[in-house]
């Protein structure tokens, strides 16, 4: 689960970071008495609030050294739509925004934690180049970038956030007060990583100022998804506005969906399955609309559900139903077809293959269901048959 | 020959709730050598005719158990592995969806110092099967039949599809392992690919990827480096978005390389057979088999 950045720095505060925590605005009326909370002098620093990262070349991050500029360019923000290299030509509205103090900057640092799914350990990346994209800076100097694992059951170790304090500060005197801040920084953001369960935590830039004080000036943080229901009170910042909404009503109704451009309904269980059911759609020259895995559990409820939501997308011109039953029973998901199609009218054609348990009973109650399904036997016909049908439409 | 399992298997379910019993049930009809089950608090009792146990020790105690089917919910999911390799259980296959990753890597690291014989498969995962001697998994038996084609794969139901196909051509499998769909799992290709080379009756691999990581890579260079059986690969996600978690948690498009069509390229550059039609990958197999 994304998170914005000022959530990312609230969860940062609380286990011991440095970071500029500044003040947000989700309404124009809101940004005069939000901007009143922040010092009497400027200059300040007005971020968009996105899920999305290329903020500051999309013209999401601006600086403002009056009053009158920082109301203004708050304005000028709040209800932009930022396209980023991130979001896609459409781009994204912005909803939110941070109003914070300006720091000068000495030097800037990259630092990330994120899970190395190869070592199966928690990886620390980070280099003494900050600022630039890190993708870039990987491609332009690999050996600019320091990698360190950490032990899943012991996190961070002192001499570990010292070795790569000294290594990402090397202008610093020995007994500089920036190594041990540092060190600091970096434990915390150790911490954060395994305390949250996230999938990323990432600082770039970590600033040193001119007055030697450390700061994570901006902050990204990810939850990993199968570890949410030990952390409610971070479910709780989710921000649905900043997603998909057909994807927010799949997730409501238990079911795995990303919304595509096409115009073929999928419903598929096994995420494998439903990628390689997609795959041949567009191979056989269709475009699929969506990804979805009814998954092993599937009943009658989740099958309705399904059915409902790619009923109810005008973009939907055809449904192909591809299972391969192993755990979910053929029985059941033609009985789902058929409750759906009879309560939501079936409007599209709909192409169905049934493989694995009591595929056959399920074959057989389609079939004396007495509905417009066109079934099919294999996976390649399925998709032919369901490409076929939508052509021209 | 059978890899990891075989007719002799003494299989133990652990978490005996709706879906481990329903499993515990399709495994014993397949025929696997089911010899109990294990629930806190249901010692004692029994299911689908099987002594149930408070504890795996006492399990393997009682019934001589040397492999696991784990259905222990998420949030326990780690702790049942760690029990079962603790009380000697030297194969365990985890089912659980959604085990949260730190919890992975933790368990990974805990086997590896103190536990190195024992053998995890999963979590996420359809499980292993040795058609026709030993099914521990929710897979449906009836598709499988024995023969020479060795399956290994991070997804179930794509899994089922490559065993469908390779049945309906006549050449059956030795062994099938879904892997998992997760970041962090118990085994990957790389462990598993040199016991399909050391078998003597798997004649073909095939290999199903997904998006995500770079597990396909490090099988092509094993392949390329260390074995001598033919490979027909299938890698799923062509039309992924990238940055979208595709229902496995592992399947992610994170950079250029993790895409379906990179990971195709590389796989066929080390001179893998590569099908982009997953429906045509028995074929793919029969034509490998025919140049032999």
């Amino acid at each position: 689960m994304k998170l914005h950045e000022y959530q990312a720095k609230d969860l940062l505060d609380a286990v011991g970071v440095r970071v500029l925590k500044g003040v947000v605005a989700g309404q124009a009326s809101e940004i005069e008495a939000a901007a009143a909370k922040l010092s009497e002098a400027g200059p300040w620093v007005v971020k968009a609030q996105v899920h999305a990262g290329g903020r500051g070349k999309a013209g999401g991050v601006k600086l403002a050294k009056t009053r009158a500029e920082l109301i203004e360019k708050a304005r000028g923000i709040l209800g932009m739509t930022l396209v980023s290299k991130q979001t896609g030509p459409q781009g994204v509205l912005v909803k939110k925004i941070l109003m914070v103090e300006a720091c000068d900057i000495a030097k800037e640092i990259y630092v990330s934690v994120l899970m190395d799914r190869k070592a199966g350990k928690p990886l620390v990346i980070a280099s003494a180049e900050g600022g630039m994209e890190i993708e870039e800076l990987a491609v332009s100097h690999p050996e600019k970038i320091l990698k360190l694992h950490l032990d899943p059951l012991a996190g961070m170790q002192a001499w570990q956030s010292r070795e790569l304090a000294y290594q990402l500060a090397p202008g610093e005197p020995s007994d500089s007060p920036v190594i041990p801040a540092l060190a600091e920084l970096l434990m915390g953001l150790s911490r954060a990583f395994f305390k949250y369960d996230a999938s990323l935590v990432e600082v770039n830039p970590l600033i040193i100022t001119p007055g030697k004080d450390v700061i994570a000036l901006d902050a990204k943080v990810a939850i990993e998804d199968n570890a949410l229901y030990r952390h409610p009170d971070i479910e709780a910042m989710r921000d649905v506005a900043e997603e998909n909404p057909k994807e927010v009503k799949a997730a409501a109704a238990g079911l795995n969906y990303i919304a595509l451009d096409g115009n073929i309904g999928c419903l598929v269980n096994g995420a494998g399955l439903a990628m390689a059911t997609m795959d041949l759609i567009k191979l056989h020259g269709g475009a699929p609309n969506n990804f979805l895995d009814v998954g092993g559990g599937a009943n009658k409820d989740t099958m309705l559900a399904a059915f409902k939501l790619l009923l109810s997308d005008e973009q939907v011109k055809g449904i192909l139903v591809n299972i391969f039953g192993g755990i979910v029973r053929c029985d059941l998901v033609a009985q789902g077809v058929i409750d759906a199609a009879k309560e939501v009218s079936l409007s599209v054609p709909m192409v169905v293959r049934l493989e694995g348990t009591n595929a056959e009973l399920g074959r057989k109650l389609l079939a004396e269901s007495g509905l417009p399904i066109t079934p099919a036997a294999g996976f390649n016909e399925a998709t032919l048959k369901i490409v076929e049908a939508v052509r021209g439409k | 020959m059978a890899i990891i399992v075989n007719k002799n298997t003494k299989v133990l379910c652990q978490g005996v709730g709706r879906a481990g019993s329903f499993h515990l049930k399709g495994c014993k009809d397949y025929g696997t050598k089911m010899v109990g089950g294990v629930q806190p608090k249901k010692g004692g009792t029994t299911v689908e005719g099987l002594p149930v146990f408070n504890t795996v020790r006492q399990a393997v105690a009682e019934t001589g158990a040397d492999a696991s089917m784990i259905f222990v919910p998420a949030p326990g999911s780690a702790d049942a592995i760690l029990e079962a390799a603790d009380a000697g259980i030297k194969t365990i296959v985890c089912i659980t969806e959604g085990v949260p990753v730190l919890d992975m890597s933790r368990t990974k690291a805990m086997l590896k110092a103190g536990y190195p014989g024992v053998r995890l498969i999963g979590p996420n995962c359809p499980g292993i099967i040795t058609p026709e001697e030993c099914k521990i998994g929710i897979m449906p038996g009836y598709i499988h039949k024995k023969g020479k084609v060795g399956i290994l794969s991070k997804s179930g139901t794509l899994t089922y599809e490559a065993v469908h196909q390779t049945t309906a051509q006549g050449f059956g499998q030795t062994t099938c392992v879904g892997i998992g769909g997760d970041p962090i799992l118990g085994s990957t290709y790389l462990d598993l690919l040199p016991l399909f080379e050391a078998d003597p009756e798997t004649e073909v691999i095939v290999l199903i990827g997904e998006i995500g990581g770079d597990a396909e890579k490090s099988a092509a260079e094993y392949w390329k480096a260390s074995m001598k059986k033919p490979m027909v690969a299938f890698v799923a996600g062509r039309t992924a978005p990238a940055g979208k978690r595709m229902g496995h948690a592992g399947a992610i498009i994170g950079g250029a390389e993790d895409t379906a069509d990179a990971k195709l390229k590389m796989l066929a550059s080390y001179g893998i057979h590569t099908v982009d039609n997953p429906s045509l990958i028995g074929a793919e197999v029969a034509k490998v088999l025919g140049k032999r």
